[in-house]
């Protein structure tokens, strides 16, 4: 795959290729554009986070067949003409992006497993099949002459396992070895060392294909990537890239919600009704210690930003704590600027965004810091007591621990935020700042209803 | 030539002795042809030659008092030779080729991360006439006899014809066990390679019989067919030894407790009464057997029985009275072990020599070479002069089964692994070639 710094150049014939679904067997030939390459990577990235939330939410297949096609839909075909080149190129750059550990190329292999299953399912019969031919799997559809020698006994197989024997005109002779399985239930016929599978029986195997395929690529890639891409991209795809598996890809908290701003007295109230475990801890760490070192105010002073507290507010905030604790004049001349700086008042003027979940639970606070995600940073006694405070208790607070010990922090806070607001959080916590407003939604309708 | 250290020089009296088993091992074993098999072409000197291949074999041998070796391995022909002689298991296992030398297995494992695991192993299969004490009524246990043996003839031609034409299978070696039963080694390179999880799958597919004390129904086919494999069986087989055979030589109709273990097989109680009421009356016949096995069968597939469960009875019944009973186990796992092939059973004496499933139907596991009449047969050779061009073991019985061994499975599967070597090594020199691609 070439890159290019700016302009497109001719686009090579790509698409007379294959039906909708790819299987990624070689890099693209085609030039990508710089930009272009990390909108579809972040594009295909939420198709990718999104089927992650449903699967460890525990989705029915039925209800992901339907997800998977709307979410491909949503990111993936805003525009009709790019969709091969955009499924390729972003499969190829997520492929660098989560080549480089174990955790990523599990968690890849998984998520584009579990994309290409559905999107497979919802091909129509022909296209199936032409995709099992023209990828050089190493099962053949049956040609007319070879059908015609063993229909009697495929139809034999299909009667002996309660299968309409119409219904599966499309067969594939694959080595028995690939689908032990199938032989074991004599679900299929046999013939010198060949088991004759039915189409509807196949998905599973060419599922099963591309998994291994995709697996080794990885391990593939990783050893490109190491040996030559990342030295030689330093400069252009390499930040990209190891920026890409960490990004978080929801919304922009920076700015507050139009309809929400807080006021410097609203912040006891809001800290028990509205924020999420991370930042509680650190309210209450502030109000306790009068103080925080310098990952807790970042945390903690742009998530407040992003809720809504004005420049002078946030200054009077953290002055009123900190001035108990060093003084007023140390104050001014050591913590005001960080203050003034989150909010690009200072230094580079660059206007911070308040950290993503994924930031703050891939932070490893040191010790006496406060910051970080509980769910992930705190010992399970501490955490059930914090939650205890919370007012989860009984089974709500087993579900969560359930899914920590399971290493999902986001699906724990998530569950947390739904019981303690009574009602379902559907697209799952991703930001602090989300659950804040989500939080806020809730609330002020449940006012309303009530007034 | 008179066998020395017998006492009773020239007379072979008992079935079985260390002694006779020395001499066996000292004249009569083919470790040759072991040991080549075993090699599996790796024994020549093509570049493509792995030359620790058979040094990667487990053996195991059972002593005389009950002791156990396992993971013996041997670099080469003469190594295990001396070590047979010396040893003189009374029983000999073969266990699959392990990545290392499985003698110097502990050396491996050192530093946690363990290399040492089964790599190749041939797909096998044990049956033993034991697990048909409920369908036999001539012996029980370990013994067996020509009334019951064509239990063994008919998983032989149901499994042979299978592992060649369903599974695609060339090198397939059937042996006696010595005393109660049959192992099959399948040796082709594919079944040699077949994961765990692929050799359960190929004894799923043989596997019908759902054995288990307490269901009266061990055999039940529901779908509204049978699987193609299952058909062939029955039509080619199973039908023809159980009404040729089995009917008669086990006079499975003979009385009411025979027979009632057959009527216990149909699901339909007034079927089961109208049966049973009119076979009641004692009726002396020489064509008892088959007169009632008719009646049952018109009975069930009259015109009448459309009945859903009824369908498949004569085939279940058949099927429960002959289908092969596999030691599922042993096939499962690469590290299950077999007894290796020119054994000695010690408790009958009899070598395990290989079947002939093409003529099966004449093997007579009670005329089976015996130690003692091999060690005769040598004793009585040793006075000919016709047999002095002649190897030792070609001067007994024991030759026939030799001249098989190598004629219909030796010699094609070394054939066919010589080929298969220069196609590996040629693709390897190729693969070089090959090209990274993200
Ligand atoms: S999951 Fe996110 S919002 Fe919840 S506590 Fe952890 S970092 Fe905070
Ligand atoms: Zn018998």
């Amino acid at each position: 795959m070439e890159i290019l710094r700016s302009h497109r150049k001719s686009i090579g014939k790509v698409d007379a290729v294959v039906p909708n679904l790819l299987l990624y067997r070689t890099a693209p030939v085609l030039e990508v554009r710089l930009d272009e390459f990390e909108i579809y990577a972040i594009d295909r990235l939420k198709v990718l986070k999104g089927i992650s939330d449903a699967l460890s939410r525990g989705k029915k297949p039925e209800e992901m067949e339907k997800l998977v096609d709307d979410l491909w839909r949503m990111h993936m075909r805003q525009h009709a003409s790019q969709n091969t080149n955009k499924d390729i190129i972003s499969h190829f750059v997520l492929r660098l992006v989560y080549c480089r550990s174990e955790e990523l190329r599990k968690w890849f292999l998984s998520m584009e497993t579990t994309l290409f299953r559905y999107r497979f399912r919802l091909e129509s019969p022909d296209s199936q099949r032409i995709l099992m031919d023209e990828f050089n799997l190493p099962y053949k559809a049956l040609t007319h002459a070879e059908h015609e020698s063993v229909k009697d006994k495929l139809s034999q197989v299909s009667r002996s396992i309660g299968s309409s024997t119409n219904f599966d005109s499309i067969f594939f002779k694959v080595h028995f070895e690939e689908v032990p399985e199938l032989v074991a239930n004599r679900k299929v016929f046999m013939l010198q060392g060949f088991a004759y599978v039915a189409m509807h029986q196949a998905t599973a195997l060419v599922v099963t294909q591309f998994r291994s395929l995709l697996s080794k690529s990885l391990v593939l890639t990783y050893r490109k990537w190491t040996s030559t891409i990342r030295e030689q991209e330093k400069d252009r795809l390499t930040p990209i890239v190891e920026a890409l598996s960490t990004d978080y890809l929801g919304p922009n908290y920076s700015q507050p919600k139009d309809n929400i701003h807080i006021t410097l007295k609203d912040i006891d109230h809001l800290a028990n009704t509205s924020f999420p475990l991370c930042m509680r801890h650190l309210f209450y760490k502030l109000r306790e210690d009068h103080h925080l070192k310098h990952g807790g105010r970042m945390q903690f002073g742009l998530f407040l930003k992003g809720v809504g507290l004005s420049l002078d507010d946030a200054l009077a905030f953290w002055r009123d704590e900190f001035s108990k604790k060093v003084g007023l004049d140390r104050f001014e001349k050591e913590y005001a600027y960080g203050i003034r700086h989150n909010f690009g008042k200072e230094g580079k003027r660059i206007d911070y965004t308040p950290f993503s979940c994924q930031r703050i639970i891939s932070s490893v606070p040191s010790v006496g810091n406060h910051n970080g995600c509980p769910y992930r940073h705190f010992s399970d006694e501490n955490l059930r007591a914090a939650l205890g405070k919370m007012g989860v208790g009984g089974r709500s607070l087993d579900d969560v621990m359930d899914k920590v010990k399971n290493h999902h922090y986001q699906l724990a806070c998530t569950l947390t935020f739904e019981a303690i607001h009574s009602s379902s959080c559907d697209t799952g916590i991703n930001h602090p700042n989300q659950f804040f407003v989500e939080s806020q939604k809730i609330l002020q309708s449940k006012n309303q209803t009530a007034s | 030539m008179v066998i020395d250290g017998n006492p009773n020089a020239g007379s072979i009296t008992e079935t079985f002795s260390l002694e006779y088993l020395r001499m066996y091992y000292g004249k009569l074993f083919p470790y040759t042809d072991m040991f080549q098999w075993m090699s599996y072409g790796n024994d020549g000197k093509h570049p493509g030659c792995d030359l620790s291949f058979f040094g990667r074999r487990e053996f195991s041998f059972t002593l005389d008092n009950d002791i156990y070796l396992r993971f013996q391995s041997f670099s080469n022909l003469a190594e295990m030779e001396n070590s047979i002689k010396e040893k003189c298991p009374f029983k000999i296992d073969i266990g699959p080729v392990y990545s290392v030398d499985p003698a110097k297995r502990h050396a491996y494992s050192q530093g946690g991360n363990s290399v040492f695991a089964p790599v190749e192993r041939e797909l096998v299969f044990d049956i033993d006439i034991t697990d048909y004490d409920d369908v036999r009524y001539c012996c029980s246990g370990a013994d067996v006899c020509l009334n019951c043996w064509p239990l063994m003839t008919a998983a032989i031609k149901v499994m042979d014809v299978s592992l060649r034409d369903d599974f695609g299978f060339n090198h397939i070696l059937w042996v006696y066990s010595g005393r109660r039963g049959i192992h099959c080694w399948v040796c082709d390179g594919r079944a040699r390679r077949l994961t765990n999880e692929q050799r359960t799958a190929v004894a799923n597919y043989f596997h019908v019989y759902k054995g288990g004390e307490n269901s009266l129904k061990k055999i039940s086919f529901t779908g509204a067919a049978l699987h193609p494999f299952l058909t062939r069986s029955y039509t080619d087989v199973l039908r023809v030894i159980f009404e040729e055979k089995l009917l008669c030589s086990q006079d499975l109709f003979a009385s009411e407790e025979r027979y009632q273990k057959i009527l216990e097989l149909i699901p339909d109680e007034t079927l089961v009464t109208e049966l049973h009421e009119k076979w009641s009356g004692n009726k002396r016949s020489t064509t008892l057997n088959n007169d009632r096995w008719d009646h049952l069968k018109h009975t069930l597939q009259s015109g009448k029985q459309k009945v859903q469960g009824l369908r498949r009875c004569v085939e279940e019944i058949v099927f429960s009275y002959t289908y092969p009973r596999l030691d599922m186990e042993v096939s499962k796992s690469m590290n299950h072990l077999l007894k290796a092939p020119f054994c000695v059973h010690p408790k009958t004496g009899r070598v395990c020599i290989p079947i002939d499933p093409n003529n099966c139907d004449d093997f007579d596991p009670t005329s089976v070479p015996s130690l003692s009449e091999l060690l005769e047969e040598l004793n009585a050779a040793g006075l000919k002069a016709e047999f002095e061009n002649v190897s030792e073991i070609e001067k007994t019985s024991l030759g026939k089964s030799i001249k098989f061994f190598r004629s219909s499975f030796l010699h094609p599967l070394l054939k066919s692994c010589k080929e298969e070597l220069e196609r590996s090594h040629n693709a390897k020199l190729q693969q070089s070639k090959n090209s990274l691609n993200w």
